[in-house]
């Protein structure tokens, strides 16, 4: 029997962590993701967790000591946010060739500057190519349920790499919403006990992790590195078929909403995605063929697939919650492109920077968007691919 | 059981022969040295910061470490250490750990006086249950001998040379000992070769088998980047003790000191300082007033450090 509950999206996280049980949790730190190791130190200091808890003094040193952690031989996890996790950015990295699979909890903030303390996605961008993978929650059940799949996936033999469970900042980390939890037996017994095959603290092996490795060992490396990344494709399927056993819920690399027939198609990452279903909604009612496609897998990028699911539409409108600065398009834009154009496919695609800092994403606004998607097919060229929405005049 | 020179040195090695270091290196002697004072029976875990000691005894696929290792990045061997050490005391709750383990953090002077300073000060107040070592050869030896908070006033290197208007670095050095014992671990000590290793053993043994955080601070000659005959590095290590440029030290606690060696006379910092190439231009009789400097300052810690033992 599930538990319906009443959690923000960081209660959530905490609560996953609580069942999950992790063996170390090393944290610092920073709105908005400060609550999860607040929560998570009430459970250690009431006996409801075994794990040890490190309060380190910065995200450098909690990635590193969740590094060391895990090449011990335990389960380890973070969390953090924003300018946190640009401090990891180097451990990020070693974290993947050391192949650790480790979680991250990362709710979703700008990048400083100007500083600011609300959502968008650059963060989670300036992580995605360290090797790592990345799922995107829409809501605080997603966010619940990534996290409880997570460390299912980062540790199958086939796979082992870190994992990053995103959620959106305030908009899902504080937002109180309905959810619905699974019991902590089913839990523990879905998680399972983590085996580790090497680790620094068998005293039969011992192990050397992290070696200088010279020109004939570094790109095999990196290669293992991509090899084990889309090995994580099957094993996130098979985890989430097991996963909706028990719950009753679906999960796979995206969630295709009223694609069957679209015409017009929005590819969105995170809470807005909502939203821009409230919008399809609406157009459907009246009559015009919208449809969204939400990534929840963006590292490794499901290419194929989403293709695929883009191949009939007339014009796709891809939503970059971050700015990359090529003066062309944002990192979703330029992997769905990508996706599209080694398939052969002529669709017109739209690229979209929003949401930046907190900026309001409405269903008005992405309502913009399928207008200006049919706007495009009226007039047969995309014209400014490349655009602002809801910048002020 | 009392120290005994001929029992440690029978210990088989931690760090075997094969690695890469230069020879005569101060670095792999203070890490032979250090790890002999692990019990042959118990286990240790290495946590290595980026530096000479990482690239030359860890290059895929060989290791020189009999026991567990990890590098992970420059600045932040102490924060992986408590890393490590955090999983020990998870899994042995848990029942799945059977031996006993010994936590140690390597780093240079570069990874521990500098950039991996905020790491370490973390991990000690936190008083994590591992023992820093720090090779302090005074410089960032691994990528050419450039300034640290670790080197000499007056010394050349390679961001501070020797110029026209110029004689080297023109600040003092850090005392990081002293700064380490401010966050009143149960244990810091300053030691280097000399007494035939006996300092550097007891001061390891004491270290590694404290509870909570320790601090070892060795000095580590670099031939390369303090210019010397490499032969002669005891030689050096001994005037370093001798003119008190280098004491040897422990704090307890933060506020017991003990000084371990006084030297019946006190040599003049000359001695030290004419062992080494870094310092050859203090010896042009312009410069004289710059040895007079550093004898002043040297004098000024000596004294001040005698006073804090005997207070």
């Amino acid at each position: 029997m599930s538990i319906r509950e009443r959690l923000s999206g960081n209660e959530a996280i905490a609560t996953a962590m609580r069942q999950i049980n992790p063996d170390v949790v090393a944290a610092f730190p920073i709105t908005p993701s400060t609550e999860i190791p607040q929560y998570f130190s009430s459970y250690v200091a009431n006996g409801q967790v075994d794990s040890v808890f490190v309060p380190v003094e910065s995200e450098h040193s909690a990635m590193s000591a969740t590094i060391g952690a895990s090449a011990a031989g335990a389960r380890a996890m973070t969390a953090t946010s924003s300018c946190g996790l640009a401090l990891m950015w180097e451990m990020l990295y070693v974290a993947a060739s050391d192949r650790l699979p480790l979680a991250l909890a990362l709710v979703n903030r700008a990048l400083s500057g100007p500083i600011n303390i609300n959502c968008d996605h650059s963060d989670a961008m300036g992580a995605r190519d360290a090797g790592w993978i990345q799922l995107f929650s829409e809501n605080n059940q997603e966010a619940y349920d990534n996290m409880i799949q997570a460390f299912r996936i980062s540790e199958h033999p086939d796979v082992r790499l870190p994992i990053m469970v995103c959620q959106d900042g305030f908009i899902i980390s504080h937002g109180v919403e309905n959810i619905e939890l699974l019991e902590d037996d089913l839990v523990k017994k879905f998680v399972g006990e983590y085996k580790p095959e090497h680790y620094l603290l068998n005293a039969q092996e011992p192990l050397a992790v992290g070696p200088y490795a010279n020109p004939p060992y570094i790109m095999e490396s990196k290669k293992a590195n991509l090899e084990a990344l889309e090995n994580s494709k099957k094993v996130m399927l098979e985890v989430a078929r097991e996963f909706k056993q028990i719950s009753g819920r679906d999960y796979g690399f995206f969630e295709a909403y009223k694609m069957d027939d679209a015409d017009y198609a929005m590819v969105i990452m995170g809470s807005a995605a909502g939203t821009g279903k409230d919008a399809v909604d609406a157009l459907r009612e009246k009559g015009i063929k919208a449809g969204l496609l939400k990534i929840r897998m963006f590292r490794p990028f499901p290419a194929s697939q989403v293709a695929e699911t883009l191949k009939n539409v007339k014009v796709v409108a891809c939503m970059d919650r971050t700015e990359s600065f090529n003066t062309l398009n944002g990192p979703l834009g330029a992997d769905v492109k990508s996706a599209l154009y080694d398939m052969g496919s002529k669709v017109k695609v739209v690229n979209y920077v929003y949401g930046i800092g907190g900026r309001d994403v409405t269903v008005a606004s992405l309502t913009s968007v399928y207008e200006d998607m049919m706007k495009i097919e009226a007039d047969g060229t995309v014209g400014q691919a490349y655009r602002y929405l809801s910048l002020r005049g | 059981m009392a120290y005994n020179f001929k029992e440690y040195m029978e210990r088989p090695d931690r760090l075997t022969a094969g690695h890469r270091m230069c020879a005569g290196c101060g670095a792999s002697i203070a890490l032979r040295n250090v790890l002999k004072a692990v019990k042959p029976e118990d286990h240790a875990v290495i946590s290595n910061a980026t530096s000479c000691m990482e690239v030359s005894t860890f290059i895929y696929p060989y290791t020189a470490w009999e026991d567990s290792y990890i590098h992970t990045a420059f600045e932040n061997a102490a924060a992986t250490c408590s890393g490590v050490e955090a999983a020990y005391r998870a899994m042995a709750k848990k029942g799945k750990i059977d031996s006993t383990y010994k936590f140690i953090a390597v780093g240079g002077d570069g990874g521990t006086y500098d950039i991996g300073f905020q790491s370490l000060s973390g991990a000690m107040e936190r008083n994590t249950d591992m023992v820093y070592v720090c090779y302090d050869n005074e410089a960032y030896m691994n990528t050419g001998i450039q300034r640290s908070s670790a080197t000499p006033q007056y010394a050349d290197t390679t961001t501070t040379p020797v110029g026209t208007v110029s004689n080297g670095k023109p600040q003092n050095r850090k005392d990081l000992a002293e700064v380490i014992a401010a966050h009143h671990v149960p244990y810091v000590a300053q030691t280097t070769f000399v007494q035939n290793f006996k300092d550097l053993h007891i001061k390891s043994e004491k270290a590694i088998y404290t509870p909570g955080a320790a601090f070892l601070n060795i000095m580590a000659p670099c031939p390369r980047g303090w210019r010397y005959n490499t032969p002669d590095i005891m030689d050096i290590c001994k005037a370093a003790v001798d003119t008190c440029f280098w004491p040897l030290f422990e704090c307890y606690d933060g506020d017991k000191w003990v000084v371990n060696y006084i030297p019946k006379q006190k040599l003049p910092i000359e001695e030290f300082l004419k062992t080494q190439g870094r310092f050859a231009h203090l010896f042009k009789p312009e410069n004289q007033h710059l040895i007079a400097e550093i004898q002043a300052e040297v004098d000024r810690r000596w004294e001040d450090l005698l006073n804090r033992a005997n207070a």
